[in-house]
């Protein structure tokens, strides 16, 4: 994999909602290959991010004001968004966003809908998603609306991956999903990359997203502020404190403190 | 009971015609959520065009050239109009859609003018009797094609990749966006497709016992609008039911009328919208439509 041009190159990236800026100057690099992780709370710009690269930031009325977005070394500026998932990019949407009165098969179907290709490709990436998660292939026949909170995820994973892309953009994959359905989707993600698929992944939970990358980014306001290797975030104060929810001792004496003043209801600290 | 059986036949051969112009009006919605009040002209646009050549190239080529006009009518008013809009209200591109109407109505009225023009169909005025029951070829005809098109329309719907496309850019755009599906194609396709049904009911619609293609003619195509109301805007089962209710009252309606006399005359062009307004008021989403749902 040496030598050859990175999956995904963001440079000085500027983009906004009409007079909001919700990026400022943003680069970063995705290896052939790599997982790399976003991390920042809410309002940080990492769907902003994903938006600009796969060309739909008019569908909120934003757009990209400077910089350059490539992949492979070819440049997507400019292109509408059907040519980005045919130069190999799909995006797993926030909220999963499975069309949910259409069939999990048909879904999948309209997945492939980018891709150029014949019937055995497209034959070959179904295979593939099937045995991913085994369950899409049970329920090929009910309306994805219907499906749970983590299969309908499996599902917007399947219906990106049924494109072949080179690189996979995920928007908070974990949202909303009980840790056991979490982990399950990050072993998910770990398969498709460890196939040769490169990962952007974007979380707010980074505990999860650090384990997964290689290599992270904190994004705060528009702007990176941290960058580096997964572990070495991983093990910085900075990020323990801010988004792995390691509390310091201060923190934990206030929080003592408050439950001495304003005493928890009995029943709600039984559920705890 | 055999006129009874006669209206009934009529009603429903009438109903399938409304419902293929609500197929188009729906197709329309469903792929850019614009409600297009355009489409009786797109149907006299196609009347107008299958009246116009029939003389000269025969009667099936001439509606194949009205089909295609139509097609061709709505994929230019999507071009040049929507597109340039695309991502705006919806409600302001219904506006403009009036705008459109008035437009294509105008200069086709100026084409036909007081005329009545015939179609060139092969049936004329012949009728099938079967026992009591007499119903015109025309009739008979139209509940056939009409049944043939959306038939070929649903499973298309259902089982192509064209049908997918529509139906994925239907549920959420910026998605379909996502999987490489070409908005602007589809979009671009629903007109085509339901400009070439509106063609088809032209047809239908200026047979016997209708005297022939009018200006009065789009008048009679805007009861299809109840049928896709009534049926729920985004459903195409509903524009089928819809369109068959709408038809099936009317022609009881128009034929009983003299029993209905207390009501005055005329009461079978008012029926559809009672039926309409009757829905509504129980079922404000129409009979098979989606209930908006929306997160404050």
């Amino acid at each position: 994999m040496g030598g050859t041009a990175p999956a995904l190159q963001v440079t000085d990236l500027t983009a906004g909602y009409g007079p909001v800026r919700a990026l400022r100057k943003v680069s970063l690099t995705v290896p052939a290959g790599a997982v790399v992780t976003v991390l920042g709370g809410n309002g940080a710009g990492k769907s902003t991010l994903l938006r600009a690269v796969s060309r739909t930031l008019r569908f909120h009325g934003g757009a990209v004001v400077a910089g350059t977005v490539s992949r492979d070394g070819r440049p997507l500026d400019g292109l509408p968004p059907d040519r980005v998932v045919a130069a190999g990019v799909s995006q797993v949407p926030e909220g999963r966003q499975v069309f949910a009165r259409m069939t999990v098969e048909d879904n999948l179907r309209a997945g492939a809908l980018g891709r150029r290709g014949g019937r055995a490709s497209k034959a070959a990436a179904l295979r593939r998603v099937h045995e991913l998660f085994p369950v899409l292939a049970d329920r090929a026949r009910q309306q994805a609306g219907l499906l749970s909170g983590g299969e309908q995820q499996m599902l917007a994973v399947g219906r990106a991956l049924m494109a072949a892309p080179g690189l996979l953009l995920l928007d908070e994959p974990s949202l909303g999903l009980a840790p056991l359905m979490a982990a399950r989707i990050a072993d998910a993600i770990r398969e498709i990359n460890s196939q040769g698929t490169a990962v952007l992944l974007v979380e707010q939970n980074a505990a999860l997203a650090l384990r997964l990358a290689s290599r992270a980014y904190v994004l705060e306001v528009g702007e990176v502020t941290l960058s580096g290797p997964a572990d070495e975030l991983a093990a910085s104060d900075e990020v323990r404190r801010r988004y792995l929810g390691v509390v310091d001792e201060d923190a934990a004496a206030d929080a003592a403190r408050a439950r001495a003043t304003h005493p928890v209801l009995s029943r709600w600290e039984e559920t705890r | 009971m055999s006129t009874f059986a006669e209206f009934l036949i009529n009603g429903i051969s009438l109903g399938s015609i409304y419902a293929l112009i609500a197929l188009g009006f729906v197709v329309i919605f469903r792929a850019t959520e614009v409600v297009n009040f355009a489409h009786a002209s797109l149907l006299l646009a196609g009347g107008y065009v299958t009246a116009v050549l029939h003389d000269e190239i025969g009667f099936w080529p001439a509606l194949l050239a009205g089909i295609a006009g139509a097609a061709v009518v709505g994929a230019a008013v999507e071009f040049f109009v929507m597109r340039r809009h695309r991502g705006g209200d919806h409600s302001v591109l219904a506006i403009v859609t009036i705008g459109v109407d008035i437009l294509l109505a105008t200069e086709l009225t100026r084409r036909i003018g007081t005329d009545i023009l015939a179609l060139g169909d092969p049936w004329g005025d012949a009728v099938v009797t079967v026992g009591p029951v007499t119903i015109a070829e025309t009739r008979i005809a139209a509940l056939l094609a009409a049944a043939l098109l959306i038939t070929a329309f649903l499973v298309a719907f259902r089982y192509t990749s064209w049908g997918v496309a529509m139906r994925a850019a239907a549920e959420n755009q910026e998605t379909a966006a996502l999987m490489g599906i070409r908005l602007g194609r589809v979009s671009l396709g629903a007109w085509a497709v339901a400009g070439g049904l509106a063609a088809v009911a032209a047809l239908f619609l200026t047979v016997f016992p209708t005297p022939g293609l009018e200006r009065a003619t789009s008048l009679a195509a805007l009861k299809a609008f109840p049928a896709a109301i009534l049926g729920g805007l985004d459903s195409t089962t509903g524009a089928l039911v819809g369109g068959l209710l709408v038809g099936v009252t009317e022609s009881l309606a128009t034929g009983y009328q003299s029993d209905l006399a207390f009501l005055g005359r005329g009461i079978g062009d008012l029926a559809p919208y009672l039926v309409m307004v009757a829905v509504l008021l129980i079922r404000p989403a129409g009979l098979f439509g989606t209930k908006e749902l929306a997160r404050v």
